[in-house]
């Protein structure tokens, strides 16, 4: 398929990885922020056939995953509501609330749909005017201009039975909150393309120059990730930090400027929290007071809600890359993607999912560490 | 959610007043929205995430990272001589 076969040709990879090769003469540690740059790292081996001087470090860039978990009690309260139809995007419904998913509350008789796009949702909202339909409004800045859309749309109708449950998380934020940890060890970061694509490349030169911190645009295809590691790793050695775009064909530096614009008029930052990482200051998009009465959660009271995650899910520090997923005792074992226990296992996009489907069971570490007596 | 694929436009048109478009996945054909790629036009290739076409893909750009990617090792010599960075390949 066009813009896609040929960003995958395994000679021009080989080249890729001869050339990082040579470059990487010290020891680095990249991180990759998008998730699907995550998936498609596992899933094509490019962990394992980086040399060892280049380390990947998965990061928190799966919206899945961050979505956090009184987000998600939330919405399992709306949809187990008599006349609500609860609309999602399919990855969402084996997420773990404290003590169910949508999932099961679909099970148990609650209306929960899976919609494709948002603008679907809209559809269900006019053809059921005696329901109230609710959308679930996750993601990054990459899915924010279709949950956008979906309200205008819903305003422009005249819909009063459509609301927006917005729980949006910002990449820029994110990378901030990394490098200002005290126990980072991220050295440069592949931005993620199509956050890019929507919101350009002029939101990282700021951070590039605060943190003195390489920041490359990159794309999803393995030629793709192997040219984003490769111009990472030329400017580590040649100590420069800046912003570069190693995904050229699809992300220009000011972006999808209409998307921009939409996005401004109806959305607002605001602080996020983050699942498993805590609270990001102006991490997050809620619906601007233009907005506000598609607000679902203005428009259903759910009370107190008192949440408890699994006291054994170490998702926080996997996505902080603080630890891989391997290094966590429940993987595997107690947790699968059928029975997670948290939600770095459930989406595609996940890391713990990722080494899971792709079979990466021993961690490095342990490989390369000494055998232990006792 | 936020693999993004590209299609092909194969057609545009207005519906409830929103730009919106059929655009071809490698034979699967689904409707989408056109509205934030004004310039979009039938022909062209485009990444889209939850329905929504977010970018145009531009096919000069691909051909040159293509070729890029292929002439790598070839220069090793010159490279190593000279600038970091091959010609093309530029900065911010
Ligand atoms: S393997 Fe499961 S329990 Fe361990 S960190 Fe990942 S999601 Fe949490």
């Amino acid at each position: 398929m066009k813009y896609l076969d040929e960003f995958r040709d395994p000679e021009i990879a080989q080249k890729l990885l001869d050339e990082i090769r040579q470059t990487a003469r010290r020891p680095w540690v990249l991180m990759e922020v998008c998730g699907g740059q995550t998936h498609s790292i596992i899933r094509n081996g490019i962990d394992q056939l980086l040399p060892e001087t280049v380390e990947m470090i998965h990061g928190p860039g799966c919206p899945v995953c961050v979505t956090p978990l009184e987000m998600i009690d939330k919405a399992l309260a709306i949809a187990a509501r008599p006349g609500v139809i609860f609309c999602s995007f399919g990855d969402m419904l084996r997420v773990p609330g404290s003590e169910r998913d949508l999932f099961s509350v679909k099970s148990q008789g609650g209306d929960v749909r899976i919609v494709y796009s948002p603008l679907d949702a809209v559809r269900i909202a006019r053809e059921n005017p005696d329901k109230e339909v609710v959308f679930f409004g996750v993601g990054f800045e990459t899915t924010a201009p279709a949950n956008a859309m979906a309200v205008v749309q819903a305003k422009q109708l005249g819909l009063n039975n459509f609301s927006l449950l917005v729980s949006h998380v910002l990449v820029p934020p994110a990378i901030e909150a990394i490098m200002a940890s005290p126990t980072n060890r991220v050295q440069a970061f592949l931005a993620a393309g199509h956050v890019c694509a929507v919101m350009g490349y002029w939101q990282y030169v700021p951070l590039v120059e605060k943190y003195r911190v390489p920041i490359v645009v990159t794309g999803f295809e393995p030629l793709d990730v192997l040219h984003g590691i490769l111009r990472a790793v030329r400017q580590l050695e040649a100590g420069r930090a800046e912003v570069e775009n190693a995904y050229e064909r699809a992300v220009r530096y000011e972006g999808n400027v209409a998307a921009q614009k939409m996005l401004t008029e109806v959305f607002v930052v605001t602080d996020r929290m983050w699942r498993g990482i805590g609270t990001i200051p102006n991490s997050g998009w809620a619906l601007s007071e233009k907005y506000a009465e598609f607000d679902a959660a203005r428009r259903f009271d759910v009370g107190d809600i008192q949440t408890k995650e699994s006291p054994i899910c170490r998702s926080g520090e996997v996505l902080q890359g603080m630890i891989k997923p391997n290094q966590c005792a429940a993987f595997g074992r107690e947790c699968t993607p059928l029975k997670p226990l948290g939600a770095t296992m459930v989406s595609s996009e996940g890391a713990c999912a990722a080494y899971y489907r792709y079979g990466r069971f021993v961690s490095a570490e342990s490989i390369a560490a000494p055998a232990q007596v006792g | 959610m936020c693999l993004g694929i590209p299609g092909k436009v194969l057609e545009i048109y207005e519906n409830g007043g929103i730009r919106m478009g059929k655009v071809d996945f490698d034979g699967i054909q689904k409707e989408v929205c056109l509205a934030y790629l004004p310039e979009l036009e039938v022909g062209d290739y485009t990444i889209v995430h939850v329905g929504f076409a977010i970018t145009k893909l531009d096919e000069e750009s691909a051909l040159e990272s293509l070729r890029l990617f292929r002439e790598l090792g070839a220069f090793e010599e010159e490279l190593q001589a000279g600038d970091e960075r091959p010609p093309g390949v530029n900065g911010t």
